[in-house]
């Protein structure tokens, strides 16, 4: 698919020529919050800044490298504490004002004001308050951090430049296209930068596409609908039902893009305070009984029968499709129900009758929650109940409305197990930091702890502050996998599948590349074109 | 007519008969997951072919009707246990009895009854068997849902307590308690019947809703909901009629139940 996905880009780059071309359209679930590029948070937000903001370092969703963007070039010092840019010189905002150094350092003026509140913004300054920054020269810009921050270049593919001398302020903008138009719960028009500083192999001025319409549509049926009707060109995130169904009558224009960075997975409650029993504390306490869970645990029928294939089975936090990140050494843990008996055993469960007992003779059985309105979780609940039948183990699967599920898993406690998923859109590590540390409310299964609990969180824990702070990728890369491998080894979390990306591109775009990372189709908004009999089409 | 309401009863007993004899008519467990055999066609093995997951829908299909009539009648009978009482007390007291009384049932109807329910719900107890979790969703729909009928049986009370037959009575000294036993419930008799077989049908819908959210009756267990929920895969449906069986039997019963009921003697 790869072969043929670069053969693509090969022949669309080949006919390109400098004449721009069409109307792209797609569907926005939500109007954006904000066109602020620093405060875009939600997804419609964060697709404006994508298409319209300009970046010093952009991170290629393909080959997983980083590439010079506005910036010509970049080099880290001081052990990652610094970063020193040389910009490009000869680039200008949408609206024709010169962009320079004075623009990135009036970005960090805003970045580095405690009292502004944005998510890009909290993860420059999780550094530290203090961020430092200074200009040599006009395309020379050194920004200095309090401490090291490891993989702080991939930030810098988040972080969108406004004109510091322009009235228009964040309308103007350096990415290739500009919002034009936006009208409350219709449309965000967008169109063509004239002034955009990149050009295509034969030197023709990218983008080509003329205009993007966002279309604000949160009914994914009218947004089916109205892609079979060839008013819309993509379709992001299809479910497996859509994707097949879809599949059956075009079948060229869907694409599964492998698997994502997302999870599905359950852990156990072994909070101290959790107002629940203490022997089955003891139980998820138990590295044996959580392994013997795991298991038990058939994942390829969840991939099978609940993502109808569209899916992989999990073995950690990090997907497969994660190439930077992903330790190859840890894979899903196999169903083995052998095994699973052998461990619960050497824990002093025994049975009696189909019933698992543990030593003091309790029945082993235990509540499961998850948000309430998920098939794909209700299905995957049940899936879980006959697998742990199997051991004698009765799970009662209770979904519950979202806040009070919240409400249980991060201030009441009053749970045992959880099944959740996990929407992640950062490759590096340091998003995940609120996960790993013990000390961290996020930390699922024993959040807000005063000191480790057990010595492998405390592993954790310094591993996780090592990737942080280093400087050096491959040690940050070492600790990673080390983190990987204690949480397949001890099952905190026993994760299940890592969806796959499914999208739907209709055959007149062309360029095309989906990917598995985020954003899965327009990640290379400014090469992608219509064809002809498409343009015409649309224009009568 | 006559007819048609014998053949609605027929129906409505047949079902019921059926689906309280599941245990001994389901070919399979409900909850047994052939995983290997999901999503078939109707075959000699599995009557009505199998669910996403492999479970044997004609054997879920008489769990499920089963569960939800059972469920139906249950809130139906708190239901109007309750109006009875409220509605009674009110309508028999009057006064500040009365006003309060009416206060709670004016309330009780203004409220958003579905977040009532998702409220109350979310503080139940997890660990709940499947027939717990029955008898707290009947519980909670039947405290959520009385009071319509209130309104009715007090408006009957209001009209039957200062009729000729009860004045008299009152005259000759008859207690309160004899009032309410001798005259005023044999009275309401019809009233009370008729509010119960209105409540089924709406309880079975309310039901249906809750399963349609995913906060109905808990997984494995089935009810006419949860197997509607499998519909929101329409695409299926032209490949797959036999997924409408529950939408079909649902509109049956409810059907049946409106039918019954349009001609009985407690309407007239």
């Amino acid at each position: 698919m790869g072969i043929a996905l670069g053969l693509m880009l090969a022949a669309g780059l080949l006919t390109a020529n400098a004449a721009a071309q069409g109307e792209l359209r797609f569907c926005l679930r939500t109007d954006p919050k904000t066109f602020d590029p620093l405060l875009a948070a939600e997804e419609a937000s964060e697709t404006v800044r994508y298409l319209t903001g300009g970046v010093l370092i952009r991170f290629n969703r393909k080959t997983q490298g980083l590439e010079p963007e506005l910036a010509d070039s970049w080099k880290l010092q001081d052990g990652g504490r610094r970063i020193d840019f040389l910009l490009r010189s000869g680039i200008h905002f949408s609206d024709g004002t010169p962009f320079d150094a004075e623009d990135v350092l009036a970005t960090f003026r805003r970045i580095s004001d405690p009292a502004f509140a944005s998510a890009i913004a909290d993860e420059f300054r999780s550094a530290g308050e203090g961020i430092k920054f200074s200009s040599s020269g006009r395309y020379g810009v050194s920004i200095t951090f309090p401490q090291p921050l490891a993989g702080v270049e991939f930030l810098f593919d988040r972080l969108s430049f406004s004109s510091s001398r322009s009235a228009q302020k964040e309308k103007a903008v350096l990415g290739p296209f500009y919002v034009t138009e936006y009208k409350a719960g219709q449309h965000v028009l967008l169109r063509r930068n004239t002034y955009y500083w990149k050009k295509d192999r034969q030197s023709a001025r990218l983008p080509y596409l003329d205009s993007i319409r966002l279309e604000i549509q949160s009914n994914r049926e009218n947004e089916l609908l109205r892609y079979r009707r060839g008013e819309l060109d993509f379709i992001d995130k299809l479910d497996p039902e859509l994707f097949e169904r879809l599949r059956k009558d075009m079948p060229t224009s869907v694409v599964d893009a492998g698997p994502s960075l997302d999870s599905e997975f359950l852990w156990f409650n072994q909070a101290a305070s959790a107002p629940i029993e203490e022997y089955k504390r003891a139980w998820f306490q138990s590295q044996r009984f959580r392994r013997a869970i795991s298991a038990a645990i058939q994942r390829s029928d969840m991939v099978r029968l609940v993502y109808r294939g569209y899916g992989r089975p999990a073995g950690g936090p990090v997907s497969p499709s994660n190439h930077v990140w992903a330790n190859a050494r840890v894979q899903p843990h196999g169903y083995d129900l052998q095994e699973a008996r052998r461990l619960l055993q050497q824990d002093g469960f025994r049975w009696e009758g189909e019933t698992l007992r543990d030593k003091q003779g309790n029945a082993v059985e235990f509540s499961l929650i998850t948000n309430a309105g998920s098939k794909t979780r209700s299905q995957l609940g049940a899936l879980l109940q006959q697998d742990l039948k199997k051991l004698g183990i009765r799970v009662n699967f209770t979904p519950l409305e979202f806040q009070s599920l919240i409400e249980r898993i991060t201030k009441s406690q009053k749970y045992e197990a959880c099944l959740l998923g996990f929407t992640n859109m950062d490759l590096d590590p340091n998003g995940q930091m609120n996960v790993w540390m013990s000390s961290s409310t996020h930390h699922a299964w024993n959040p807000g702890q005063n000191t480790p609990a057990t010595a492998w969180e405390a592993e954790i824990d310094g591993l996780m502050k090592t990737q942080a702070t280093a400087a050096n990728p491959r040690a940050r890369k070492l600790a990673f996998d080390r983190v990987q491998a204690i949480v397949s080894e001890q099952a905190p979390i026993l994760y299940l599948v890592h969806p796959n990306v499914l999208v739907a591109v209709s055959g007149s775009v062309r360029n095309a590349a989906p990917s598995a990372l985020a954003p899965h189709l327009y990640w290379n908004i400014e090469h992608l074109r219509l064809t002809d009999d498409r343009r015409t089409g649309r224009e009568h | 007519m006559r007819a048609i309401r014998l053949l609605a009863i027929v129906f409505l007993l047949a079902t019921a008969a059926i689906s309280l004899a599941a245990d001994w008519l389901a070919p399979h467990d409900y909850a047994e997951q052939f995983r290997d055999h999901a999503g078939e066609p109707p075959s000699p093995r599995f009557p009505a072919g199998t669910d996403e997951l492999g479970r044997d829908r004609a054997s879920r299909l008489l769990h499920a009707c089963r569960t939800s009539l059972l469920l139906a009648l249950g809130t139906a009978s708190l239901a109007i246990s309750l109006a009875a009482i409220i509605g009674g007390v009110a309508g028999f007291r009057g006064g500040w009895v009365d006003s309060a009384l009416s206060s709670l049932m004016d309330l009780m109807l203004s409220l958003p009854w579905l977040f009532l329910l998702l409220t109350v719900r979310a503080l139940l107890p997890l660990n709940t068997s499947p027939s717990a979790s029955i008898s707290a969703t009947a519980a909670l729909i039947g405290l959520a849902g009385w009071a319509p009928a209130a309104r009715v049986i007090r408006a009957n009370v209001l009209s039957v307590r200062n009729s000729a037959p009860l004045l008299y009575a009152r005259a000759c000294g008859l207690r309160d308690y004899r009032l309410l036993a001798v005259h005023l419930l044999p009275n309401l008799k019809p009233v009370l019947r008729a509010q119960f077989w209105i409540f089924v049908p709406v309880f079975l819908l309310t039901e249906a809703n809750l399963g349609l959210l995913g906060l109905g009756i808990l997984e494995p267990m089935p009810s006419l909901g949860s197997m509607l929920a499998e519909l929101q895969n329409y695409d299926r449906i032209p490949s797959a009629p036999w997924m409408l069986t529950p939408a079909f039997l649902l509109l049956g019963i409810v059907t049946s139940l409106h039918l019954a009921m349009a001609e009985a003697k407690t309407w007239e």
